[in-house]
């Protein structure tokens, strides 16, 4: 049984594209950070503890004009709400056995991406492997950070500008293998696509964009679900 | 920035966003029996990544025609070859072409 455990070597080279990723990301990051008046140590340490793109983004922003610590705790809430779902689904790929400061651990880097990889595996998910998973996502998104805070006026704005993109192009490149060879999958991506969408640009509908990736995700969820149940096993 | 109220505010944060994260690891061990359930958590990361690519892609580069050629790219590119890393290079580097 041993040889089917996914290893601390495989978790890593499952976290290279995604460190690499994060590295890009968080440059951009760490130049928002440098532009707000932000020490270097300050956006090093937020990024270190805290692997959240968009939840840090609003928290600089935030913390650069001076905003209250319960509008803080609330933005990052509801940024981040979906991270709760991702735990939950998570939990359920991990050995039931598992002590809980194994399972404290692996919580901390559960970003979407992390997410993303660790719950498209076919085998059970081991603590060597989260571990393996999570340790270069924790690198990229610090070093981005710091460099992006050093050394950002050696990147020009197209570049930063376009280097906005390569996160959403990793989630692309996660949900277009999945939505290729199942019917389901590319029903669920294409619903909440719409919805995500439409609740952004419907005039009356005021929400934060938290909100409205839970919505959307949990209802187009909720339709595959609903039309497509996962057999028993699977 | 003062210091001690950056401080503050950045462990506050990281906190909320740990335990949203750990709070169900930790607590929940038991294996859900619901078919509804286990396939809606199944279809999740599907739903949740498509939401949060749509429309935010389209306005994350500051040129909605340049994000849209990127995320055509990716989305081909990801068709033959899914490499996470690949992708995400190929798309930025479409993006600055295309502006």
């Amino acid at each position: 049984m041993m040889s089917s455990q996914l290893s601390f070597q495989r978790g890593v080279r499952d976290g290279l594209p995604i460190g690499l990723g994060y590295l890009s990301v968080s440059i951009a990051l760490g130049i928002t950070a440098a532009s707000k008046g932000m020490p270097l140590w300050g956006a090093a340490l937020f990024s270190m503890i805290s692997m959240t793109g968009t939840g840090s983004l609003v928290g600089i922003n935030l913390l650069a004009i001076g905003g209250g610590l319960i509008e803080m705790i609330l933005a990052v809430a509801v940024i981040n709400a979906r991270y709760m779902l991702m735990s939950l689904s998570l939990t359920q790929k991990l050995p039931e056995d598992m002590p809980m400061w194994k399972r404290l651990l692996i919580a901390f880097g559960n970003t979407d991406e992390v997410f993303a990889v660790a719950s498209t595996q076919t085998r059970p998910l081991s603590f060597p492997y989260m571990m393996g998973l999570i340790l270069l996502p924790v690198i990229g998104w610090t070093g981005g950070t710091i460099i992006g805070e050093a050394a950002g006026n050696f990147f020009t704005g197209s570049l930063i500008a376009a280097m906005n993109i390569a996160i959403y192009a990793m989630y692309i490149a996660i949900i277009v293998p999945g939505a290729r060879k199942s019917a389901a999958i590319l029903l669920v991506v294409l619903l909440a696509a719409g919805l995500s969408c439409l609740l952004t640009f419907l005039p009356m509908v005021h929400l934060g964009s938290g909100w409205i990736i839970i919505i959307a995700g949990v209802a187009a969820s909720a339709v595959g679900a609903l039309l497509f149940p996962r057999k028993e096993d699977a | 920035m003062d210091t001690g109220y950056m401080l503050v505010g950045i462990l506050v944060m990281s906190a909320v966003t740990y335990l949203i994260r750990a709070l169900p690891i930790a607590l929940v061990r038991r294996r859900l029996q619901s078919r509804f359930l286990l396939s809606l958590l199944y279809y999740l990361p599907y739903g949740v990544l498509s939401a949060m690519i749509f429309p935010a892609v389209f306005t994350c580069t500051g040129n909605v025609l340049a994000a849209a050629i990127g995320t055509g790219t990716a989305i081909l590119l990801s068709f033959f070859f899914p490499n996470l890393l690949l992708v995400a290079i190929v798309a930025v580097l479409a993006v600055l072409v295309a502006m």
